[in-house]
């Protein structure tokens, strides 16, 4: 029986009566379809992060703003400091000033999964038969929509300021996929985080001293070869400063296969190790 | 009661947290097709029970079958047959309440039209279509349980989790809840319904397990539970507090039962022993109150509450 009550006021607060047979017939028909494929529930989780940035586009701001700030900035005010003039730093710096402000950025998925825990909605994702992993695929795949996002307004601020990749398209977007692969693979460090503390502070206080020191013990801003002998080792073979080795390479069209290599290795490991204890984690919760 | 009739057998589940010990050895048989009540006060160990039902939390000791499979060695197959709303609402407040539906839809396996149209018409049978495009973080507390319920019937499940599902709310949203709930047992689904209101189990339940401190100190039909109490009780409002124990005095030598003080300062209760004619000592009370010059302004006679069950149980009249 449908009987289509003539809608009398669409009052938020005060909902319509719940229709008894409507809801019978609901429940008469709610058979199980097939469950998911993994790839399926992640894309919907996927779809979901999405929908929050439609629903709060204040979100996108710092992701996108944070990013062409420190462009600006570091070639402006430092430029002339430490390559003697702003055209010639930008060129070394873009790829490396990139690279930096997307992967500083990745610290917000942990944030995102913390509150996400200590919120009753993924209740309800742990008791659906789907794929363990796919809440936090479904959150990275959105991320690196959002990383991409971010990589092309920071290129096209770079090329309105006079950098000029020697790589060609090619290269760039190489180079941009390199990235957006690393910070894929790194994320994984982050949902491990967001599951095991306690509160969105402490893993943004924990985010903050991971990445100061692994950002800036690279060769983003300076070449290495101006440290101190003892530090550049260390300096030099970062996981940061080999992607951005690899990234520039790519960019400036003198391939650093060795540094693509170690990068993929890398990227590999994290997954792997923090892959692991993310998914080991959210089934422990 | 065969092990096929049951929804849930739980035997001796154990959960710490810490230090605490939040369920410690609950046993439960869960007839299927009913609902059963698991009525206790906030922190006995019903949300920690719940959860471990549900798959959520590992039980430190114990075990228990849903539907004959195992908990724990068989977990997915579990989930499979349940469905859970939170005590805190289980949905994600930046979407809006079509958006959820038609993730969970999607989640559970429905192609993209089945979901949007799976969604749409859960959202109409729960009066909830002119509220479905606004962020859910904007609906009422009856507006998000109602949400909560529609999505836990995506999929039919054989059996439904209820944590506190009228908690907070209005009088007018929680009978549209137990009306939901009525309709979704009618269709053969199992509920376990949680609740701190002793009314609400007995409006609800066949069954009512009573939980404190992380144990079941009862378990029975609502009848058995009320009976195992006493006949009846017969509550006094006095017009002077000061009356009070002497009114104690005359009711408890009047009535042969025990007679203790109400929260509201000018009332008691007495508590008739079982066999009693309530109306009988009612009038002989009454009686015995005026021959004592004591004032009384309300007077009243009932079958004992689940109130009065709960309370005896928990020894916490005076507390």
């Amino acid at each position: 029986m449908t009987v289509t009550q003539p809608n009398t006021k669409s009052d938020v607060d005060a909902p319509a009566p719940v229709e008894k047979e409507h809801l019978r017939r609901l429940l008469a028909t709610g058979e199980r379809p097939a469950a998911p494929s993994a790839f399926a529930s992640a894309r919907a989780f996927a779809w979901r992060s999405m929908l929050k940035i439609k629903h709060v586009p204040e979100q996108a701001f710092d992701i996108l703003l944070f990013p062409i700030m420190m462009l600006l900035m570091f070639t402006y005010l430092f430029g002339g400091a430490i390559a003697g003039g702003t055209g010639d730093y930008l060129q070394f710096l873009l790829p490396g000033i990139m690279v930096m402000s997307i992967v500083m950025t990745t610290m917000y998925t942990g944030m995102s999964v913390n509150i996400d825990i200590n919120k009753g909605v993924s209740d309800r994702f742990r008791t659906l038969p789907i794929w363990r992993a796919a809440p936090m695929v479904g959150y990275l795949l959105a991320d690196v929509f959002r990383y991409a996002a971010a990589g092309a307004v920071m290129f096209g601020t770079g090329l309105i300021m006079g950098y000029r990749p020697d790589g060609g398209a090619v290269g760039v977007l190489l180079g941009v996929g390199l990235l957006l692969l690393f910070c894929f693979a790194f994320s994984w460090l982050w949902t491990w985080l967001g599951l095991i503390t306690r509160s969105e502070k402490t893993v943004m206080s924990i985010s903050m001293s991971i990445m100061f020191p692994m950002t800036f013990l690279s060769n983003i801003m300076v070449d290495p070869s101006t440290m101190p002998g003892w530090l550049q080792p260390i300096v030099e073979n970062t996981p940061i400063s080999q992607l951005v080795d690899g990234v520039r390479g790519l960019f400036d069209g003198n391939v650093d296969s060795a540094s693509v290599v170690t990068t993929l290795i890398w990227s590999a490991g994290f997954i792997a190790v923090f892959g692991f204890l993310t998914i080991r984690a959210y089934n422990r919760k | 009661m065969s092990q096929r009739d049951l929804a849930i057998r739980a035997e001796g589940l154990v959960k710490h947290f810490k230090d605490v010990k939040a369920v410690d050895g609950v046993d439960l048989e869960v007839p299927a097709g009913t609902v059963y009540g698991v009525l206790g006060p906030n922190g006995a160990g019903k949300t920690t029970t719940v959860r471990m039902l549900a798959t959520l939390l590992r039980p430190d000791a114990g075990n228990a079958t849903v539907f004959g499979r195992d908990l724990i060695s068989d977990a997915a197959s579990v989930r499979s047959q349940v469905s859970l709303t939170g005590q805190y609402a289980s949905l994600d407040e930046d979407l809006t309440g079509l958006e959820n539906l038609v993730l969970l839809s999607r989640l559970y396996g429905y192609g993209k039209p089945a979901a949007r149209s799976r969604a749409a018409d859960l959202l109409e049978a729960f009066g909830l279509t002119a509220a479905g495009g606004k962020l859910v973080k904007a609906y009422s507390g009856g507006m998000r349980r109602r949400l909560d319920i529609a999505a836990s019937i995506i999929v039919t499940p054989k059996l439904l989790f209820l944590d506190e599902p009228t908690t907070g709310l209005d009088p007018r949203s929680r009978n549209q809840v137990w009306d939901v709930v009525r309709t979704i047992v009618g269709e053969g689904t199992t509920v376990l319904l949680t609740t701190q209101y002793l009314e609400e189990a007995d409006q609800l339940a066949s069954r009512i397990a009573v939980i404190d401190t992380g144990k079941v100190i009862a378990e029975g039909t609502p009848g058995q539970l009320k009976s195992s109490v006493g006949a009846g009780s017969i509550r006094v409002r006095l017009h002077h507090a000061d009356q009070r124990e002497h009114a104690q005095k005359v009711l408890t030598e009047a009535l042969a039962g025990e007679v203790a003080f109400d929260d509201d300062p000018v009332a008691l209760t007495a508590r008739l022993a079982p066999g009693q004619d309530t109306a009988e000592q009612g009038s002989h009370a009454l009686g015995e109150l005026a021959r004592a010059g004591i004032l009384v302004d309300d007077f009243s006679l009932g079958q004992p509450s689940l109130d009065e069950v709960f309370l005896s149980l928990t020894n916490k009249v005076d507390a």
